[in-house]
């Protein structure tokens, strides 16, 4: 492997770690650079050590020793002074080549997605700590400069510290709401990823959604977040021809990556027997569902009503007003849409189009398709849009 | 650590000085680990000094006009931020609307009452 991917693989678990050790995410951060520059240049000559992550510890949490005693100030800052007895070499310095790491990825992630810090800060710390982005990558991929990003990072970070936020799994009666953060924050950044940018953020997402299933596999929510992006994800080479973006229904079925698809559908059976069963598993079974030719569109709408239930929605309730036209003709679709506030959101005006369209109303979907073209954000969809526009009017 | 909890009421809300503390909260008031409160009088009753050009201006009123009124400081003792926002639950529980800020002390002194 790459040393680059080695250091991806490695850098949350390391980071993890070293915020346990030392209490704080911006020490733990700079020890941990440290570490993997110093891997970088020794591990190409010396071969990759036998247990790298202990190795990658054990050199971060001695340079990060060493500089606080080269500052003794920024020990007053930190945790580490009141823990100096358990770092002293003899204590803390096991062989690293046998050490034993623990995983402390889980209460790393539970304090970046503490609801006490803003949600754009909270993806962004996510991205950094667990996914292992750097700034510069955090800023490409959010189309921020990078300035803003930096301070974004450093604001959260101070915030963790001074604010007192906990580097902790939350208590059993807190977990649930907290899980369901967490799980937003990773869904928030796979959804970003949806619109083609230079980072690929669904990737990201994913690799997330998977380290959290390897530390709570007990959990349904989890376990189907993962199978919910695994089986979008798997239809990302079919989504987009020619520049323009393809309805599932047209889409090249040769283009879906099987193996992950079967995968998807692994996580999402697992999610099934587990007790807490969510949002997400019902969001994963109609993803599912998606996948079959010709749709089960009965079932679809019986799940998003289901989803609807549980999650007051207007989108899902959107896109039972779909799966409703494919049963009952565009008529009951429009009946349903009629009712939904969301002018703000492009894809309920692409759908009014597309239902105005089938209902035979011309007009009335050419201006539909003119406000979402006016609220389209990426090039593949604006394509899209023009074309049915286009077509519309060569009915005339 | 401390933490102050910064207790918001709303200005429109009828504020009886002379009522005693509601019950609920004045349990909670006496739990070892809040270590000083205090209650203010709305903030028609506040006095703002300020400095301007060496000159000492006192206007009459809140120093920020809202629609929110500070009306208590709380201060707790907890591990964490959650251990503070916990308590800051159990306050607001059992008030009747309003806000609680809940802020980290850097350092501070708090003599008995």
């Amino acid at each position: 492997m790459a040393l680059d991917a080695v250091f991806r693989e490695h850098w949350g678990r390391v980071l993890a770690r070293l915020v346990g050790l030392l209490g704080d995410i911006e020490l733990a951060e700079e020890a941990a650079a440290e570490a993997f520059a110093i891997a970088a240049e020794r591990w190409p000559l010396d071969g990759e050590p036998t247990n790298p992550i202990g190795w990658l510890v054990a050199t971060a949490r001695n340079r990060a020793v060493d500089q606080i005693r080269r500052q003794q100030v920024l020990a007053a800052k930190t945790k580490l002074l009141g823990r100096e007895l358990e770092l002293t070499p003899e204590a803390a310095m096991h062989d690293p080549a046998t050490a034993v790491i623990p995983d402390e990825r889980l209460e790393l992630i539970f304090t970046c997605c503490h609801p006490a810090l803003a949600i754009d800060a909270q993806v962004a710390l996510t991205l950094r700590t667990l996914g292992g982005l750097s700034t510069e990558e955090i800023a490409l991929a959010y189309l921020v400069p990078f300035d803003t990003m930096s301070k974004r990072l450093t604001r959260a970070k101070h915030k963790i510290r001074d604010a007192g936020i906990p580097f902790a799994v939350p208590p059993d009666h807190q977990l649930p709401d907290r899980l369901a953060g967490v799980l937003a924050v990773v869904y928030l950044i796979f959804n970003e990823g949806w619109g083609g940018r230079r980072i690929d953020l669904a990737a990201e997402a994913i690799q997330l959604g998977r380290a959290l299933a390897d530390l709570m596999p007990d959990d349904g929510e989890v376990l189907a977040l993962l199978a919910l992006m695994l089986l979008h994800d798997a239809r990302r080479h079919a989504r987009v021809r020619d520049g323009q973006v393809v309805p599932l229904d047209d889409q090249d079925r040769s283009l879906w990556n099987e193996r992950q698809i079967a995968e998807g559908r692994e996580f999402l059976e697992a999610a099934m027997t587990r007790e807490h069963a969510g949002p997400y598993v019902v969001q994963a079974a109609i993803a599912e569902l998606h996948l079959h030719q010709p749709r089960d569109w009965p079932q679809i709408a019986t799940l998003y009503e289901a989803l609807g239930r549980q999650t007051g929605s207007p989108i899902v309730e959107m896109n039972r007003a779909i799966a409703i036209a494919e049963i009952e003709g565009p008529e009951a679709g429009l009946a349903i849409l009629d009712r939904l506030e969301l002018d703000h959101y492009r894809y309920f005006h692409s759908t009014y189009a597309d239902l105005l369209r089938r209902a035979g109303r011309h007009s009335d979907a050419r201006r539909a398709y003119r406000r979402a073209l006016d609220l389209a954000n990426t090039d593949p969809e604006r394509r899209f849009l023009r074309d049915r526009l286009a077509e519309l009017n060569a009915c005339e | 650590m401390q933490y102050a909890l910064l207790a918001y009421g709303r200005t429109d809300s009828l504020r009886d000085a002379s009522a005693p503390i509601d019950d609920a909260i004045a349990a909670v008031l006496a739990r070892p680990y809040v270590t000083g409160w205090a209650r203010l009088h709305a903030d028609e009753s506040a006095t703002t000094l300020r400095s301007s050009a060496g000159k000492t201006l006192l206007t009459d009123g809140p120093f920020i006009d809202s629609k929110e009124y500070l009306a208590g400081v709380i201060v707790v003792e907890a591990d964490d931020l959650d251990g503070a926002l916990a308590v800051a639950q159990e306050l607001q529980d059992a008030r009747s609307g309003g806000a609680i800020e809940v802020r980290p002390v850097i350092e501070g002194l708090f003599r008995g009452a």
